[in-house]
């Protein structure tokens, strides 16, 4: 296209504003399938994300106006309430939250300079300290006898008395939840996925939660905000990791689909790891970037102590971003590989 | 001993060169045992003790060491004081001892304790080297206790936990839940929270230190 024609995403609010809207269908599947909960974890960390922003800017120094209004502490926000249990209590969302923005982000230096992705500090903080917090998932509304409206999730969220059975009634185990503990039980998983919380190739409401986010990450890189390394690099590596390992025992390891259509794949894949900030830039950095996540997801997933392992491996990926970058660096035109002169 | 050397000791130990703090010595112990105030308060008085003794020690044989071999010998001096320290406390302070474990014959290798012996005390009269041990100790102790107060407060929402270990089964009734029906918050008691906590201790250190120096623009650097 000729030049006057180059729209230009480049501002972090507009990058910022379009990951948001990115995120909206999976929002909108989100409360389809699981119920409008989700709501009032996003809302309450969007509130919780502006305040601590507004805090530590202050503390700072920056002016408050035009760092706030940039998005970027909303959609850290939001990552981190999609990646949270809906029905989880408010001040597991307000801690998780707090230490995203105040430790990850602005304690390592503001946006730009946090070496790791803050929503998955905040959800791996959670994740070590509040386990038994961390796994009141809701279950697909297709699957739970009740289902919760907003006031009553709202009540549930903020510590109303809420029976204990309408709570057992409407959270059940996840997907990757069921298949670890069908496997401590020698279960195969064929048994496992014999179960209702299994649905077509994922798990049952989650696998159209996952389409959901990948339709969102789809958006995202056709407007070019993302490129296509990450994303295509990190469902690469989920998919050879479980297919390899299903190859070779189908019994004791879950199919490469199941494992792609977790929702935390595909908002991994589409919305963390291609974190400009915390990821690697270099195109080839960007590709091992994403294989290295990937195939730490499954690695943690199987043989790992939590269920899911996609925050862990993107945190761990974050942390190799310096060498992966150092080691990849392009060559600049005119030179050879190794930035010299070209011989005459 | 003049009084202003014993203040400017002092102020070395406790704050200029804290070791937890600023020379960053010992890191080790500091992580593993500030847990609880009971754990931080312990170990940190039993290196004290070592320390002390071992200054002193070292101090009163400074001029028959030879310089070439002074390393091994402040080692040989300082494990000889540990081996009595844990001996103590085995027989003393049985449950505590089982609490705080190979980290009190690990306080030979705690590079504070053989610093302080090779730069200081090699180099100074005993009852100088005693007090700077005491003030280098007493540093090291309270970063150990403020970080073993935040992490058991954070963590479990109590203070002088373990109280029993060192006192008894009855002084139970010490130990104070200063949040009652809290959750419990693990990262804190875990490793990570150790270095979080460690570090804002630092950062609000710099923190006055930077503050100090604007408001005495021209401060007259301390003679060490």
């Amino acid at each position: 296209m000729p030049s006057p024609f180059i729209l230009d995403r480049s501002s972090v609010t507009q990058v910022m504003a379009w990951v948001l809207a990115a995120l909206l269908p999976g929002v909108a599947a989100y409360v389809w399938l699981f119920g409008p909960a989700i709501l009032v974890t996003l809302a309450l960390a969007t509130v919780t994300a502006l305040a601590a922003e507004a805090a530590m800017l202050k503390a700072r120094g920056y002016p408050a106006r035009p760092f706030l209004t940039d998005l970027s502490a909303i959609v850290t926000a939001w990552l981190l309430a999609l990646s949270l249990p809906a029905l989880a209590p408010w001040w597991l969302i307000v801690t998780g939250t707090l230490f995203a923005i105040v430790v990850a982000k602005h304690l390592y230096g503001g946006l730009g300079q946090n070496i790791f992705n803050p929503a998955m500090v905040g959800y791996a903080v959670l994740i070590v300290s509040f386990p038994v917090q961390m796994t009141q998932w809701s279950g697909p509304l297709a699957l739970t006898e009740t289902s919760l409206t907003l006031a009553q999730s709202a009540t549930v969220i903020f510590g109303g008395d809420a029976p204990k059975a309408t709570l057992d009634a409407v959270t059940m185990a996840t997907p990757l939840d069921a298949l670890r503990t069908g496997l401590l039980q020698q279960l195969t998983v064929d048994e496992i996925m014999t179960q209702p919380i299994f649905g077509q190739f994922g798990g049952a409401g989650f696998e159209w939660l996952a389409a959901a986010f990948l339709l969102g990450g789809l958006l995202l890189w056709a407007l070019r905000i993302i490129s296509w390394q990450v994303p295509l690099a990190f469902l690469a590596g989920i998919w050879l990791a479980a297919g390899f390992l299903h190859f070779f025992d189908a019994g004791r390891f879950g199919a490469p689909w199941f494992h792609l259509f977790a929702p935390s794949v595909m908002l991994g894949a589409f919305f963390i790891a291609t974190d400009p900030v915390s990821g690697a830039t270099t195109p080839r950095g960007k590709l091992i970037f994403g294989f290295g996540a990937g195939l730490l997801t499954i690695i943690i997933r199987t043989w790992g102590g939590y269920p899911d392992g996609v925050a862990f491996a993107i945190l761990l990926m974050n942390l190799s971003v310096p060498l992966i970058d150092q080691h990849t660096q392009p060559r600049v035109y005119g030179t050879s590989g190794r930035g010299k002169e070209p011989p005459a | 001993m003049t009084l202003q050397e014993f203040r400017t000791i002092f102020h070395n130990g406790l704050s200029k060169q804290n070791a937890g703090l600023v020379q960053l010595l010992g890191l080790c112990p500091l992580l593993a045992i500030s847990t609880t105030v009971v754990n931080a308060l312990s170990l940190g008085l039993a290196t004290m003790l070592v320390m002390a003794s071992a200054s002193g020690a070292v101090s009163g044989v400074r001029h028959f060491i030879p310089h070439e071999i002074r390393i091994p010998v402040f080692v040989l001096v300082i494990a000889s004081l540990v081996t009595v320290i844990d001996l103590l406390m085995n027989a003393f302070v049985h449950p505590l001892y089982l609490v705080l474990g190979i980290f009190i014959p690990l306080i030979t290798t705690n590079c504070i304790v053989l610093a302080r012996a090779d730069a200081f005390a090699s180099k100074n009269r005993p009852l100088h080297s005693v007090v700077d041990a005491i003030a280098m100790g007493l540093g090291l102790t309270t970063v150990l206790v403020v970080l073993g107060a935040i992490r058991e407060l954070a963590g479990q929402g109590t203070l002088l936990s373990g109280i029993d270990l060192v006192f008894g089964e009855e002084s139970k009734q010490f130990v104070l839940h200063v949040l009652p029906d809290y959750q419990g918050f693990l990262l804190a008691i875990l490793p990570p929270g150790a270095f979080i906590a460690l570090g804002l201790l630092i950062a609000a250190h710099n923190w006055r230190k930077a503050r100090a120096g604007r408001r005495v623009p021209a401060a007259v650097p301390m003679p060490a």
